[in-house]
């Protein structure tokens, strides 16, 4: 288990000789709940360092295509890398996949029972072996990183949702990963703390992470977006840089789609 | 003799072979609800399994076992068994069967208390990439034991008063000495105000337990440990059932 994250970790170190392993990559992949097909022959390459928005009506698979990365949903059929490291199910490849990628939820997911820098040392404590203080230390950075350091000995209940959410990524932080991805991070937000969120997305996104995005926030999507990936029935149907994709949408479906979105 | 003693009922109170009584009670208890809690957790466990035989043998045992009265299963341990060449001591008799069926309760609270905890809780703890281990003692467990401590506490308090069933197998516990006690000097109403006594003193230091460890581990969030809160009456609406 060890191994496999240090190898992968010296892929960072060296990452110019390495550029030709992307961060992501999908080859036909399949998932199907019963007769429905979630992922219909998804084929996606993800550069390091890239951030991808991917968007489309409800229902699309962008949410069972993020999971599917990090195998919270496991897909059926096809391959998936991650660093280099195929997701083939097994034990091993399944947890260093899950060290290089963090995941922020729609319903944040903190643990109730954790303070929130509880919330942030558990798992560098459990699963990296860091000490206490250490531990504490980086939770704590990250924690200003994301502008509540203050907050620290709380309990999440006692947060607004825009300050759970921004626990939520440092959280994710604290395991250091090297791709992050988002599942509608916002979409449970009332309105007036989309923004701080987005900010931390933002700021997260200059600093190079590579970033997979679900998302409907179209201005986010504009402003930090390399490409959008717009899926439609379990299919991706287009891919392109934001300006393109907002100004000259291919198909059919993404036009209804942005009409609908876009007032 | 159409009198209350209340001196007699005090010094029963006191009576030293009474006392005994009780330890033994605590001690049925006590080793019942760990007991339970261990072979509960157990069948719990495999209740909640995919595999629809391991899922079928629990939930036959739990239907056998809160489907016939905890004196019926003491009589056949105690009564029964020793017919099929299989013998236990009194005490022994007592706890299998007190086990037995405090188990087939604590799998139905134990499981509640875990599908009460959303399935987001262990996407979150996979994706940190916590190990199954770590996911369960750390991240599912506390929140399930929360849930399940109104309806563990319910049913630890009816279990504590089950105990007193042990009396018609010869356990000398608290009930079973009372008769002793009554029988020797008729003085049944002071007997037996000592004897109710120690159940509410028993009971009533239990519901302190309980409340501290609520207070313990409801420590968090105010609002959502209410919201969580409302799915637990479910298993103990089950527990009252026996009673």
């Amino acid at each position: 288990m060890n191994e496999t994250s240090m190898t992968t970790a010296e892929c960072a170190t060296a990452q110019p000789q390495f550029r030709e392993v992307p961060a992501v990559r999908m080859e036909a992949v399949y998932k199907h709940y019963g007769d429905f097909t979630a992922l219909d022959q998804i084929d996606l390459k993800v550069a390091k360092g890239e951030k991808i928005v991917v968007c489309g009506p409800s229902g699309s698979g962008k949410s069972t295509l993020i999971r599917c990365i990090n195998h919270i949903e496991k897909h059926d059929e096809g391959l998936i890398y991650v660093n280099g490291v195929e997701l083939d199910h097994q034990r091993k490849n399944i947890d260093a996949v899950r060290r290089d990628t963090g995941m922020v939820f729609q319903s944040f997911n903190l643990f109730p029972h954790m303070t929130v820098l509880e919330n942030c040392t558990l798992a560098p404590m459990t699963a990296n072996g860091m000490s206490e203080a250490e531990a504490k230390d980086l939770a704590m950075h990250f924690l200003t990183k994301v502008r509540i350091p203050d907050q620290a000995e709380k309990f999440p209940g006692q947060l607004s949702g825009g300050q759970q959410q921004r626990v939520a990524i440092a959280r994710a932080l604290c395991m250091r990963p090297k791709i992050m991805l988002f599942d509608e991070p916002t979409s449970a937000l009332d309105p007036e703390m989309v923004k701080e969120v987005l900010e931390t997305m933002k700021k997260l996104a200059e600093e190079g992470m590579t970033m997979l995005c679900v998302t409907h926030e179209m201005g986010f999507a504009r402003e930090v977006a390399d490409r959008i990936v717009f899926m439609n029935e379990g299919k991706v149907v287009e891919q392109a840089a934001p300006e393109e994709f907002f100004k000259h949408p291919k198909s059919e479906r993404a036009r209804t789609f942005l009409d609908q979105i876009i007032h | 003799m159409s009198h209350f003693s209340p001196t007699a009922a005090v010094s029963y109170f006191f009576n030293y072979f009474l006392m005994k009584g009780v330890l033994v009670t605590i001690g049925l208890t006590v080793a019942a609800v760990v007991g339970g809690l261990i072979l509960g957790m157990g069948i719990a466990l495999l209740r909640m399994s995919s595999n629809p035989v391991l899922a079928g043998a629990a939930r036959f045992y739990i239907w056998f076992f809160r489907g016939t009265p905890l004196l019926i299963q003491l009589v056949v341990i105690y009564s029964g068994l020793p017919q099929l060449g299989i013998k236990f001591s009194v005490i022994t008799c007592a706890l299998v069967g007190l086990i037995l069926n405090e188990a087939a309760y604590l799998a139905e609270i134990v499981r509640s208390g875990f599908m009460a905890v959303s399935a987001g809780q262990r996407e979150a703890a996979w994706a940190l990439s916590l190990s199954p281990w770590v996911t369960f003692r750390r991240v599912t467990l506390p929140q399930a034991f929360r849930l399940m401590i109104p309806p563990l506490g319910n049913s630890i308090n009816s279990l504590l008063k089950a105990t007193s069933l042990a009396s018609v197998i010869s356990v000398e516990e608290l009930m079973r000495r009372s008769d002793m006690l009554m029988q020797e000097h008729f003085q049944i109403l002071e007997v037996y105000a000592a004897a109710t006594a120690y159940y509410l003193i028993l009971t009533s230091v239990w519901d302190a337990v309980q409340r501290r460890l609520e207070k313990h581990f409801g420590r968090s969030s105010a609002a959502k440990t209410r919201r969580l809160a409302a799915s637990a009456p479910v298993a103990q609406a089950s527990v009252e059932a026996r009673a």
